[in-house]
């Protein structure tokens, strides 16, 4: 029944990109296309809502659609519904901010076809109940998104970010292809009902395990599969980034969940140790590169990778409690890691959300020519501050409890039996604990950069306040995030259906503890109230302000600002993006990027200006992509000359290629 | 098994391959013509013998369009071109008789090895048929392979679509659509080559391959 309903409702949005072609020429497209994307994203929420709280049971329905032997299985379970909900609040609030946003596209029949396309199969990955309804829908979901990513083509660099996006889909879909071929066995039972009740062997399965890694990995951003990821984010428009990063990569840490944690039956234990690694050094480096960029859309797009190597670090030390049989400990790391994957959704489209609407107002990402924002767009920038301390993990938002979810789930490793565990998850809980300090700094310098100080441009000093629906949206999340912040504990008990399937055990519930506190494991160990640390914020804050105006002076005095003694106070004076990131990029970056430094200094008496010039470089790019490419490259240049040959040589190669077939096969063993 | 049905297909498919030899040492263009017309009415024949083996009357409808386009019609038409161009005496040697020859007989015991591993468990007649239908496809990429004028090439193509045929009708059940339509798309091959060949001599004067390689290379 369930279902149904949701099948329903993805073949509207399916159903909307006929009509969006048939309206390009109409100036009503927009709002037509983004107002019926709303309003059936809003339904299937509600729906997957509902199933979610109240229908554990799964609902399932068999479609005569696919292969002829097979069908298309579509199913709703405590873990479906969960994604479900974060995809389609994340879709609803991208077509809410489109409906203002989407009026200013330059070329919107580029976007509106696509748009619902994609939002559908973003939902039937999730829906998908065989392997075969699985990838389709997720090549869909890759086609869709790359062509919005190429939306506005005619730039260059959106054109390399197109490429290199579908082949590092093409690549992912290959190895999950070859995952679901493994598990499905020779019988080819692709129906996922079929490949839990089959067994796999051990070397099988952690082969699949490595394929599913790779391949939701890659769409996800895990270290080194991220290339693509800093790429097509920000080249796609803002509405289509925040759902790419706040959505698919989810859709994509589903597509390993399914795999690893359901499909494959009970893991291993050494499974853990390949996604912890990874997690940590994809905290670790999404969070350093994003500190290094002065495009603000790409150092939110690193920003994500940053947060899925927490979500997989997470998943991973659940996979590692799974294995030894701590059900309640494995229970908290995936109710940490879904946490995550819910917060993330909400803060990231609130933050690509206010990028969104800076670039409507300025027309640039360069966070150098931004700058004094809160004055002219005071509104965005109270919500990008929300998003920011979010994203941050400050209390009492929703970013502090799922990391601090995380944190206690690592605190509870010593438990584990496995030396290697023991020694490796405090590792990765350090690497995280920096990276979400490194984290702190990045958004402090994004916020810092574009809204505070002066302008840097003469359009970021002429820009204007976004319009109402861009507004709502954002509004909307940042609401969402100080809900979820101060009163997590009704989240936490939502996901007991999702843990309880996964791991055959459930966090305690969280609504019965007193004075709405959360409590991971035991009162005697650890507990936090967000409710309590935003009412004593808001109280000791109104407190101060009332006292400072009430007993000194309630005049609001504006001066002139100090200039460090420069008669000149032009704004490049005032701190740089890079000049921000200059300490950590010093620690760090010479390390992790081979950074240099190299200053001229004029000679005395000449009025030529010093120069710095900073050089990166991207070591991962230089040292697994480029040497792929030239191989490629080279290959194909020596095989040019197969273009230019005359007709009988290409039958006597057809010709030689038959023979030697046929003599393999005649002499096959 | 051993029944004189079985023989004579046996014997018909047989002479089908010989007759595929005989076509590879041809250095005389209208000679070569004269015997790819005896292997399509050699195929022709063979397909009415497995009509009347297998009782499947509509395989003598394939049968007739054999005789007809293959036999006739085909080689008449080609043999107008080859006299309209000029070159029916051209002779041509790509490498020697005694080495294509054994080339052929190479790719013969191959195809034997091939189908005979392959159809294990099959009906003995069609195994037969399928080994020697194979043998004549080779045979025939072999002779486009090792020909250098483009009218003895369009003869490698048409036996080799020969061999298709053999193969076709030497399996039971095979419908009378799929062969109605690879008649006339052979046909239709035909006529588009043959048209070609003479725009090529428009162009080129020669139907020679390696001269319009010569006019390819000098375009690089």
């Amino acid at each position: 029944m369930m279902v149904t309903v949701a099948l329903f409702g993805v073949l509207t949005l399916v159903a909307l990109a006929p009509i969006a072609v048939a309206m390009s020429a109409s100036p009503n497209a927009t709002g037509f296309v983004y107002g019926a994307c709303l309003i059936v994203t809003l339904i299937l929420f509600l729906l997957a809502l509902h199933s979610l709280l109240d229908h554990p049971a799964a609902s399932t329905i068999t479609l005569p659609l696919g292969l002829p032997w097979l069908g298309a299985h579509f199913r709703i379970d405590p873990l479906a519904a969960f994604f479900l909900v974060v995809v389609n609040l994340g879709a609803a609030a991208a077509s809410l901010f489109a409906l203002g946003y989407g009026r200013h596209e330059e070329t919107p029949q580029r976007v509106l076809p696509f748009f619902p396309v994609y939002l559908a199969a973003m939902n039937l990955v999730v829906l998908a109940d065989d392997a075969f309804s699985f990838l389709l829908s997720w090549e869909l979901m890759s086609l869709s998104s790359w062509a919005l990513v190429i939306a506005d083509h005619r730039r260059v660099e959106n054109r390399h970010a197109g490429f290199v996006y579908l082949l590092m889909a093409s690549f992912g879909t290959l190895t999950l292809l070859l995952a679901f071929g493994l598990m499905a066995g020779g019988d080819g039972a692709y129906a996922f009902d079929a490949i839990r009740a089959a067994h796999p062997a051990l070397g099988t399965a952690a082969l699949v395990v490595v394929l599913a890694l790779i391949g939701a990995g890659s769409k996800a951003g895990l270290v080194p599969l991220h290339a693509w990821l800093p790429l097509a984010h920000p080249a796609a428009p803002s509405h289509v980034s925040a759902l790419m990063s706040g959505v698919m990569t989810k859709v994509a840490v589903y597509g390993f969940i399914r795999i690893a944690f359901d499909l494959l039956g009970a893991p291993q234990w050494w499974w853990s140790l390949v996604v912890l690694a990874l997690g940590g050094v994809t905290a670790m480096m999404g969070v350093l590169y994003a500190l290094m960029q002065r495009d603000l859309k790409r150092a939110l797009a690193y920003s994500t990778i940053e947060n899925i190597g927490l979500i997989f670090a997470s998943l991973g030390l659940a996979l590692a409690f799974k294995a030894y049989g701590m059900h309640v400990a494995a229970a908290l790391a995936l109710t940490a890691a879904l946490l995550h994957v819910f917060n993330h959704s909400l803060f990231k489209s609130l933050l690509f959300f206010g990028a969104g609407s800076v670039l409507t107002a300025t027309g640039t990402r360069d966070m150098e020519k931004l700058g004094g924002l809160i004055h002219r767009m005071p509104q965005t920038a109270f919500v990008f501050l929300i998003g920011c301390t979010a994203i941050s993990a400050l209390p009492p938002l929703n970013g502090f409890v799922s990391e601090w979810l995380s944190f206690q789930a690592i605190l509870l490793s010593p438990q584990l039996p496995s030396w290697g565990l023991k020694l490796m998850v405090p590792a990765v809980g350090a690497l995280l604990a920096l990276s979400a300090a490194l984290a702190a700094a990045c958004f402090v310098r994004a916020f810092g950069i574009v809204f505070l100080g002066r302008p840097r441009s003469y359009d970021a000093g002429a820009a204007l306040e976004t319009d109402t629906n861009s507004l709502a949206a954002m509004y909307a999340l940042a609401a969402t995030c100080l809900i979820v912040g101060i009163l997590p504990g009704i989240f936490i008990d939502a996901l007991a259906p999702v843990t309880q399937m996964l791991t055959g055990a459930r966090m305690p519930v969280q609504t019965d503890a007193e004075w709405m506190s959360i409590v991971p494991i035991a009162e005697s160990r650890s507990s936090y109230n967000g409710l309590l640390v935003f009412a004593f914020m808001v109280i000791t804050g109104t407190a101060t302000a009332f006292a400072i105006h009430r007993f000194a002076s309630d005049k609001i005095r504006r001066g002139p600002a100090w200039g460090c003694g420069y008669p000149d106070a032009s704004p490049l004076t005032q701190y740089s993006a890079s000049s921000f990131a200059q300490p950590i990029r010093r620690v760090f970056g010479s390390l992790v990027f081979r950074a240099r430094e190299i200053g001229t200094m004029p000679p005395p008496g000449s009025r030529a200006p010093a120069t710095l010039t900073v050089q990166l470089r991207d070591l991962i790019w230089d040292f697994a992509y480029a040497p792929v490419a030239n191989a490629v490259g080279l290959i194909a240049d020596r095989l040019n000359y197969l273009q230019f040959l005359t007709i009988r040589s290409y039958l006597t190669l057809v010709f030689g290629a038959l023979v030697i077939l046929l003599t393999v096969l005649a002499t096959w063993p | 098994m051993h029944s004189i049905t079985f023989d004579i297909a046996h014997m018909l498919a047989g002479s089908l391959v010989l007759v595929s030899f005989i076509q590879l040492y041809q250095q005389r263009l209208s000679a070569l013509l004269n015997i790819f017309a005896l292997h399509a009415f050699v195929l022709a024949a063979s397909v009415a013998w497995q009509a009347y083996v297998q009782d499947a009357p509509h395989l003598y409808i394939t049968a007739v369009i054999a005789l007809i386009f293959k036999a006739l019609v085909i080689p008449l038409a080609l043999r107008r071109i080859v006299i309209r161009l000029g070159i029916h005496r051209e002779i041509e040697n790509v490498f020697g008789v005694g080495l294509a020859m054994l080339l052929g007989i190479g790719l013969v015991a191959l195809s034997m090895v091939v189908m005979l591993r392959v159809t294990s468990g099959a009906d003995p007649l069609a195994r037969e048929d399928l080994a020697f239908a194979l043998s004549v496809v080779l045979l025939g990429l072999l002779m486009m392979v090792t020909r250098r004028n483009a009218v003895s090439q369009v003869v490698g193509f048409m036996s080799l679509e020969n061999g298709l045929v053999l193969a076709a009708t030497g399996a039971k059940g095979m419908p009378l659509v799929v062969e109605i339509s690879i008649a006339f798309s052979v046909l239709i091959a035909f006529i588009v080559i043959g048209i070609f060949l003479f725009r090529i001599r428009e162009r080129f004067d020669t139907v020679d391959m390696q001269a319009m390689d010569r006019f390819r290379e000098e375009q690089r």
